[in-house]
């Protein structure tokens, strides 16, 4: 695949607008830090501490600086790798983080997989029989995936199929019992646990996984759902496909051969958001699970007020979430044929 | 036959008042084509109704506690039981469904002015004014509404209007954008042009004849978003960040039901019922409108 010279001007033109949006991003998080109602001075020295101690934690911390110097000193803590320090866990923010995204991202992954599996054959379907009973039916369907509270949904979830049928594990990423047997190499618990070949902790934690992955799974097939149908009516409507079927080809053969092959570098980019988009639905759900995750970390802070972890959270999603944009925008220009 | 001419009316005429006729006519055709559209334009009026009657349908104060029958299950004297403080349930459903609606009503009437503004100011001028406005718009939109509108009620406060304020900070930018795009479709038409040299100020030709135009779609988008909004504001009260006990709110009834959800399933599943249909409602309303406005796929076999 050959770069040409408007790809350059147009990937360049790109990663400015990408400096700017991140800049931004960078704003938002320190204002949203500096509105929040906790002393972080109080927060470090404690109640009891005298009035020149407090004063000299206000003046290391920079807070009796103008706002745009401390903005600037807030940019060149973060540009050395110095995310603070959380007042709940006493360690640095970014470390904690680390810990626990591998939770969210297996999880996250988990529930993509499920969502797109359940979302493409879908909205292929309700294109293919678009106005027919199939068509209404699927659209409820995947509406109701979107319109549900995940966290009520999720402990509906815990009711019917832990607690009275038994089928799937309780809250958390595996039983209680098994909790450090298995060695931390990669924080991915599925693969931990094969790695290691302990096959008991592994069929604990896909017990415990699958209930609210399939849920998170769920509610993004909705979005996945609705683009596959509009995409796939695009196609359906072109020539080509009346062509494929005068020539004789079978219904399979020319919905899933020629305009379904259409139309999968857009999917990958949907699929690609949808995924960004779980992280919300992973705040949520995390919390009725007890799963030790990023959303987890998350809403504990918020609770306290935690400042420097509140910032530092937003700062990642929103990283992620750009990052995820750039990522689809690539594909899309390097797979789409009429890009090239 | 009539409604292809009327949806090509629709994109080109600039005549305002029969357009909104034209589009109320086909929205009701629309919705007539469309039972699970009707479905959620019956519960919508559903949920009005019993906010407006609230005293009147409701067979218990809503506040008052009741320590001698706490976690009844439903039974005739309380349609869906008792709290666990003896409140009964369905009442208080009832008149958290006037909370639900104050907050889709305020959030409403921020987000779409503020929508309508940055986008049509931002389409209508263009240029640096438009660069600025819509990366300004393109930050808020790289983040999930409902971690954004954590953070800010985080440093605002948890309550209620502190949750309205934040929902609708995060809220606007779809509405902006999508006011721009319109704007820059009609933004070189002949009438605009003409508006133009008979001296009208920016201001005039914006608020006469570009915020008119958008009107339509940004409504649109407005029932659209309610659904994210409600559930948004569930979000906010379940993880106690929005309304605070003892108001009805539907999140909140959830958080605190959840202590007693092993024994008492009533207390979680009916408030939960009632924002998955009231958000159902709005996506299934907002998808059929969507398709009724959307000339091309009108025409499609």
């Amino acid at each position: 695949m050959t770069l040409n010279r408007q790809h350059m001007r147009g990937a360049l033109g790109q990663g400015a607008s990408i400096l700017v949006t991140l800049f931004g991003l960078l704003i938002l998080t320190f204002v949203i830090g500096r509105i929040m109602p906790t002393d972080p001075v109080r927060a470090i020295v404690g109640e009891d501490a005298t009035q020149e101690v407090y004063m000299n934690v206000y003046q290391e911390l920079g807070l009796d600086k103008p706002m745009w110097q401390q903005f600037f000193l807030y940019l060149r803590d973060l540009a050395t790798g110095d995310f603070g320090t959380s007042i709940r866990t006493g360690k640095p923010v970014i470390q904690d983080i680390l810990h626990a995204l591998p939770a969210t991202i297996e999880l996250a992954t988990f529930a993509i997989i499920i969502g797109a599996c359940l979302g493409v054959p879908l909205g292929v379907m309700a294109a293919v029989k678009k106005d027919r009973w199939q068509d209404h039916v699927i659209r409820v369907f995947s509406l109701m995936g979107h319109s549900m509270p995940i966290f009520w949904t999720g402990m509906i979830g815990l009711l019917v199929f832990y607690a009275s049928l038994g089928w799937v594990g309780g809250s958390g990423r595996m039983s209680q019992f098994y909790i450090g047997m298995v060695p931390d190499r990669t924080g991915f618990l599925l693969i931990d646990s094969a790695v290691a070949g302990q096959w008991d902790v592994f069929r604990s934690a896909l017990r415990h996984i699958i209930l609210p992955a399939a849920l998170l799974g769920y509610s993004s097939s909705a979005y996945i759902t609705r683009m596959t149908r509009s995409f796939m009516l695009d196609q359906i409507n072109q020539e080509y496909v009346t062509t494929a079927r005068v020539k004789g080809l079978s219904q399979r053969q020319t919905i899933w051969r020629h305009a379904f092959a259409n139309i999968r570098v857009q999917l990958v980019t949907i699929v690609a958001l949808a995924y960004g988009a779980l992280l919300e639905g992973a705040v949520l759900i995390e919390t009725v699970f007890a799963w030790p995750g990023f959303g987890q970390y998350l809403t504990s802070s918020l609770r306290i007020g935690d400042m420097n972890a509140v910032m530092t959270c937003v700062l990642i999603v929103g990283l992620i979430f750009i990052t995820l944009n750039i990522i689809s925008d690539i594909l899309y220009r390097v797979f789409d044929p009429r890009t090239r | 036959m009539t409604m292809l001419d009327d949806t090509s009316g629709q994109t080109s005429a600039p005549r305002q008042t029969p357009q909104a006729l034209i589009a109320a006519r086909n929205i009701a055709v629309f919705l007539a084509k469309a039972p699970p559209s009707a479905f959620g334009l019956i519960v919508l009026a559903v949920l009005i109704l019993s906010a407006l009657f609230a005293p009147l349908l409701a067979t218990h104060d809503p506040y008052v506690q009741d320590l001698q029958n706490t976690l009844q299950a439903p039974s005739a004297a309380h349609f869906f039981g008792t709290d666990e403080l003896g409140r009964d349930i369905y009442s208080r459903l009832l008149y958290g469904s006037r909370i639900t609606l104050t907050i889709i009503g305020l959030v409403s009437i921020v987000v779409g002015p503020i929508g309508l503004f940055v986008g049509t100011v931002a389409g209508y001028f263009g240029g640096k004014v438009d660069i600025v406005l819509m990366r300004l718009t393109d930050i808020f939109l790289s983040f999930p509404s409902l971690i954004l509108s954590l953070a800010f009620v985080a440093a605002l406060g948890p309550s209620l209007n502190n949750a309205i304020v934040a929902i609708s900070l995060t809220a606007w930018p779809p509405i902006a954008r999508l006011a721009r795009a319109e704007t820059l479709t009609f933004r070189q038409a002949d009438y605009i042009a003409a508006a133009r040299l008979q001296g009208a100020s920016a201001t005039r030709i914006i608020w006469r004849s570009i915020v008119p135009m958008c009107m339509p779609s940004v409504l649109i988008r407005l029932t659209l978003n309610m659904a994210t909004v409600i559930l948004t504001a569930a979000g906010l009260g379940f993880l106690g960040l929005g309304a605070q006990p003892p108001l009805p709110e539907w999140g909140a009834m959830i958080a605190t039901g959840r202590r007693y959800m092993i024994d008492s399933w009533w207390l979680v599943t009916f408030p939960g019922l009632a924002i998955l249909s009231v958000s159902l409602a709005f996506n299934l309303l907002g998808d059929g409108l969507r398709d009724a406005l959307d000339p091309k796929q009108m025409n499609r076999r």
